[in-house]
């Protein structure tokens, strides 16, 4: 049974901005055929009346002054930029 | 030599001025140098900090002297310290040093331990033997051609291993307990939201948790004890108190109840895990507990609806990878889109990538309501399941892998062999609850684990179970043979 065609693959790819050249797209197809198949075990339960659930505890949001703590140093986060000038960050053109 | 005694037997040496921290760090780090050549559990040892920790830490008053004092500790690698790497053993964050440091590392230094080292894992967490790790593999004490388990596999083996008493990993969907199962060793999984997720680089967001692999329940009962509670910088940290879990250690399980699920030893449990748990079992009615069997229905349906709602939210988590404000970078790439692909093509491996795209699927128009909504739906199911034993029973009691440790490539062709085993871990991850594996004998040599499942915020409960479990038996004492030669 195959569910993902390459193409279905490279379509979801480029949602997660992962490159998918065709021999690679067929095989995570294959792949996530086999996760999808696993998963129609869930359609045998009737879950018509029950409740998705979201969160592991039922907790409230909590809220509190909004003072600033914990504020990072600007210099030591650019470490791990590639190219930055003047405290900004520097990205090459958004189009070719 | 020092790195063969307990934490007990250190804590004195330490107080009475026999043995300094420094001394401590010093035959750790050399320890970890000898045995690692072979276990490879660590990615990054900290020699320098540590030292230099040490020698602050010997300066220290009496008074100002905890219970974990002094203790050399490793920490998994998707739990960020300051100015330490922190790869989570990914090509993405090969290079990547974090600029703050994880509330549940701060609080360990708080104490007075002595982190020495980020340990290997599977990239990003995804995995259960630490073989999708770009960097090493990592090898069991037991068996070197035998997988640690995983996720947190370089947290257990180096623990099982003698190199450290103390390590912290995290448990999505069983990712501490398995591998301390596989390796010998005691690992806690922690009700969702007693530990700070601040620092935790995030898989599954509703899923993870920070816990401590130690080699006895009373260490591990220590270092939760001193990572657990509220935490401003995650709003899902409970402000539950925190007990100190050690007065929980009391021996006494009379009248307790627990619940044995059928399917916990049914079909795919290796016929020896089967006898181990079950002499356990045995072992925990004779100190006075009452056991009866019961049916978790929905047990069977955890699996595939953790694969769907971890993929989803690692789908999203990952999304801030995108090779510009940290991470791989691709060289000369020609314009912003061409970065976004190619740091998260060649920064990410096989295993994550394909967790992503399932996530994607999984969260798109069209498929949202009938998989990732029906999962949830099903995580109701689940969650309830527990909460209708828990209504009469103390803990659950089953066996934390249905198998003993692989060899080194052995399963990581047959993902569905790894997915079945999830059975018995995923479950509690989808419900948040607490659990915790204990060592309880062998198969064909290799150390089985006892899993005591608890409801919310029963930590206490399940430490006092698996005291008392171990103390009346004697295999927490038996140790690999990596670990002896010192």
């Amino acid at each position: 049974m195959s569910n993902f065609t390459k193409e279905d693959i490279q379509y979801y790819a480029n949602f997660a901005r992962i490159d998918m050249p065709d021999a690679e797209a067929e095989k995570f197809a294959t792949r996530l055929d086999t996760l999808l198949e696993f998963s129609d075990r869930l359609k045998e339960l009737d879950t018509t009346d029950v409740e998705p659930m979201t969160h592991p505890l039922a907790i409230v949001n909590v809220l509190r002054e909004d003072t600033p703590e914990d504020i990072l140093d600007r210099e030591e986060m650019l470490k791990s930029v590639e190219d930055h000038e003047d405290g900004l960050i520097k990205v090459p053109n958004i189009l070719d | 030599m020092v790195v063969n005694k307990t934490a007990s037997e250190l804590q004195s040496l330490l107080h009475s001025r026999e043995l300094s921290v420094k001394e401590l760090t010093e035959a750790t780090l050399q320890t970890i140098e000898e045995k690692d050549k072979t276990i490879q559990a660590f990615l990054t040892v900290t020699g320098p900090e540590a030292l230099a920790a040490a020698e602050q830490l010997d300066n220290l008053p009496d008074e100002k002297r905890g219970s974990l004092f002094g203790m050399p500790i490793g920490i998994k690698d998707n739990i960020i310290t300051k100015g330490i790497k922190t790869t989570c053993a990914s090509k993405m964050l090969e290079n990547f040093v974090p600029v703050y440091e994880g509330t549940a590392t701060e609080r360990v230094k708080d104490s007075g331990m002595v982190v020495v080292g980020k340990l290997n894992m599977d990239e990003f967490a995804m995995g259960s033997t630490t073989e999708h790790s770009a960097f090493q593999i990592t090898r069991n004490p037991w068996d070197l051609d035998r997988v640690p388990g995983g996720s947190s596999g370089g947290s257990a083996a180096a623990v099982a291993a003698g190199e450290v008493l103390f390590s912290l990993g995290s448990d999505t969907g069983g990712s501490v307990r398995q591998p301390a199962a596989f390796c010998g060793v005691v690992g806690m999984k922690p009700t969702y939201g007693r530990v700070s997720r601040s620092g935790l680089v995030a898989f599954g967001s509703s899923l993870d948790q920070i816990g401590p692999i130690t080699t006895t329940v009373e260490d591990n009962a220590m270092l939760l004890s001193a990572i657990a509670g509220a935490d401003y910088r995650d709003a899902s940290a409970s402000e539950k108190p925190v007990p100190d879990f050690r007065n929980s250690l009391t021996g006494d399980i009379k009248g307790l109840k627990i619940a044995v699920p059928a399917r916990y030893l049914g079909e795919g449990v290796d016929p020896e895990v089967r006898e181990a748990v079950k002499k356990a079992i045995g072992v925990l009615e004779s100190l006075g507990a009452h056991v009866d069997e019961v049916d978790l229905h929905y047990s069977r349906y955890a699996a595939p609806t953790y694969y769907v709602i971890s993929s989803a939210e690692a789908s999203s988590n990952l999304a801030r990878f995108d090779g510009i404000r940290y991470g791989y970078h691709p060289a000369d790439a020609k314009n912003l889109n061409e970065i976004y692909l190619r740091s998260r093509s060649e920064g990410f491996g096989e295993e994550v990538r394909k967790r992503v795209l399932y996530g994607t699927y999984a969260l798109s128009a069209g498929h949202h309501e009938d998989l990732y909504e029906r999962a949830q739906k099903v995580r109701t199911l689940i969650a309830q399941d527990f909460q209708n034993v828990f209504k009469e029973y103390d803990v659950i009691v089953g066996p934390t892998s249905a198998t003993n440790a692989y060899k080194l490539g052995e399963t990581i062709k047959d993902p569905l062999t790894l997915y079945a085993n999830d059975l018995l871990t995923t479950p509690v991850n989808l419900a948040g609850i607490p659990a915790i594996s204990v060592p309880c004998g062998f198969a064909d040599g290799l150390p089985v684990g006892l899993q005591i499942i608890g409801n919310h915020f029963e930590e206490a409960m399940l430490y006092k179970v698996a005291h008392a479990y171990e103390q009346a038996t004697e295999f927490h004492k038996q140790t690999p043979p990596a670990r002896e030669g010192n």
